[in-house]
């Protein structure tokens, strides 16, 4: 139970943390289009989350719900992969960290529909659905950004470059978890391998990987998205709303 | 199913029933059809039949020149609305106080890009295109509602702005679901819905709010004093300065008059704010046996046309905001531009 519980947490809090960043893009977006079709992503990774945070909350039989764990556990006890809190940069980096984030996530929410705990496998079975259209998105907009002007090129494989290192720490071994994510890492690379080669891109060669997230080590940008999230909620209380 | 998953009461008087009518007249006038113009007929009086007969003016038919004019600004105006109207409420994504509260405001925010979208594709229907629209936007020299320069300071801020700023809209776009131009009515309709859904969630957030601790009550009491008269300000100066007025109705664009329209805004919120258990900022507003309206102090008109002009809190920030979006994407867009042209290069070669 208590490596369900563990691994519940995490997939929950790496949802959460992507919606909270790409929600940043609303009324920021390239195009009108574009802002509907950012928002309509993070609204998956949101209700994903809610789903996911509230099981754990079972799970762990604290009496803890979605909120009390969103709005009340610190950076140290967040579970969060690090690729979803680093800063939404340009386009192109958005575009690279949704395009890692959701080949990962097809190949983990598919497994995890077989898994023989029915809570998760039906949010398995649902958040698939959703994160197909995810990398559905961020591979087209890889191939057109790189694949685009030279400048687009440019800035896309920077992207790449610079979220590249933290894939890594997806595929860390977790044996005693219902899905372990090192077995998705052969799915994940001919995915990204072939975006990537499409859009006239080079895949980066392996080198520093930094991992912690799934311990509550994180990179400094976590506790700042923290602080934002959740200064109403602690400012009040026991409050409803 | 996120986003729309919470229970609570409905605001009384909703104008949803109007909206459904409105449809259904929509409907019987295409059933009815008309006639097409015979050739060499004159095409004014024509156009004065369709109007007179409540059917419905559509692209292909002949308009006066000003009709046109008239229906570019007034639904641009009304598309850059939505698309600015999206900022004072985005302040809040990220900070919303529950998931649920989040994930409904997240929804709200993106349904609001989409009748700029729908919006933007109807004034496209009179030939002038979306690209020349934002320029219009992003240059000044088209305006958008005038209750989007306001801050949103609190949290109850989202919900005053559901219960009374969408509040306001619905009142004056009711009406627009019966406008002769067929493209914009059938627009409304499909806004009017979501925005009266809209207005809902922004009622029960200030409800649940003031219902709460002694905090929450006061935030709530706050906002709404903060945003009444903006929102009464919505519906325009009073009928004596409107200068669009007179030809707009006779074209059964407008179907009531600013005055009319803000009259039964308050009408229908005093009701709410009791309901909600909180006060109007109006210590002049009561009923009025005779009239059976209530009598109110009329919002503050030099103020309004301050704002208009460019001279609110925040007319500044939310224009900046729009050109800095604009332009850090333009490299996107170029991008997906060349990457368009390439490609249909490479098919057709490929055929």
């Amino acid at each position: 139970m208590k490596g369900s519980f563990a691994f519940t947490l995490a997939l929950g809090d790496d949802a959460l943390i992507a919606a909270q960043r790409l929600a940043e893009w609303t009324t920021r977006a390239p195009e009108m289009e574009e802002d509907i079709a950012l928002a309509n992503i993070a609204l998956d990774q949101l209700g994903a989350a809610r789903l996911l945070l509230s099981y754990a909350g079972e799970l762990e039989g604290a009496g803890r719900d979605e909120d009390a764990l969103a709005y009340l556990r610190d950076d140290r006890e967040f579970r969060n992969c690090l690729l979803v809190e680093l800063p939404n940069g340009d386009f192109a980096v958005t575009m690279a960290k949704l395009l890692v984030l959701a080949a990962y996530q097809v190949p983990l929410y598919t497994a995890l529909a077989d898994s023989s705990d029915e809570r998760l496998a039906a949010i398995g079975g649902k958040a698939r659905k959703e994160s197909a259209y995810h990398l559905d998105h961020a591979s087209l907009w890889v191939r057109r950004l790189g694949d685009g002007t030279e400048e687009s090129h440019r800035r896309m494989q920077a992207g790449i470059d610079q979220i590249w290192p933290y894939a890594d720490e997806l595929f860390v071994a977790w044996p005693d978890a219902p899905v372990d994510p090192a077995t998705l890492r052969a799915a994940f690379d001919e995915t990204v391998t072939t975006v990537l080669t499409e859009a006239t891109l080079t895949v980066p060669e392996a080198g520093w990987s930094p991992t912690g997230g799934r311990d509550g080590l994180h990179t400094e940008h976590l506790s700042y998205l923290l602080a934002e999230m959740q200064v109403l909620h602690r400012a009040h209380p026991g409050a409803r709303w | 199913m996120y986003g729309n998953d919470f229970s609570g009461e409905d605001p009384p008087g909703g104008l949803l029933g109007e909206v459904e009518a409105a449809e259904a007249a929509l409907r019987a006038a295409a059933e009815r059809g008309r006639a097409a113009a015979e050739p060499g007929a004159d095409l004014a009086a024509y156009f004065a039949g369709i109007v007179d007969a409540d059917q419905k003016v559509e692209p292909r038919d002949w308009m006066p020149e000003a009709y046109r004019r008239t229906l570019i600004r007034q639904i641009a105006q009304h598309a850059h609305s939505e698309i600015i109207g999206m900022q004072p409420e985005g302040n809040w994504i990220s900070r919303a106080p529950s998931l649920k509260r989040k994930a409904i405001l997240l929804a709200k925010v993106q349904d609001e890009a989409g009748h700029g979208l729908y919006l933007y594709a109807a004034a496209e229907t009179l030939g002038i295109s979306r690209d020349e629209l934002v320029d219009l936007l992003l240059s000044g020299r088209q305006k958008y509602s005038s209750i989007f320069n306001y801050p949103t300071l609190s949290w109850a801020d989202v919900g005053a702005i559901g219960w009374l700023v969408d509040g306001a809209a619905i009142v004056n776009q009711v009406p627009l679901c019966r406008c002769s131009y067929g493209p914009y009515a059938r627009a409304m309709i499909r806004v009017c819905k979501e925005e009266s859904f809209h207005q809902r969630q922004g009622y029960e957030i200030l409800h649940t709010l003031a219902h709460g601790t002694p905090a929450q009550k006061e935030m709530a009491q706050d906002s709404v004093n903060r945003w009444w008269y903006p929102s009464l300000a919505m519906f325009g100066p009073p009928d004596g300065d409107s200068t669009h007025s007179a030809q707009s109705m006779a074209w059964k664009i407008k179907r009531f008059s600013n005055d009319e329209l803000r009259q039964r805004f308050v009408d229908m919120c005093v009701g709410q704010a009791e309901v909600l258990g909180l006060t109007l900022p109006d210590p002049d507003l009561r009923w009025n046996e005779e009239r059976q309206s209530y009598d109110f102090t009329q919002p503050d008109y030099d103020e309004l046309m301050r704002v208009i002009k460019g001279n609110g809190p925040c007319n500044r920030q939310r224009m900046e905001h729009r050109r800095r979006a604009h332009r850090e994407g333009a490299w996107v867009r170029e991008a997906a531009a060349a990457y368009a042209a390439k490609h249909t290069e490479k098919e057709k070669v490929a055929a």
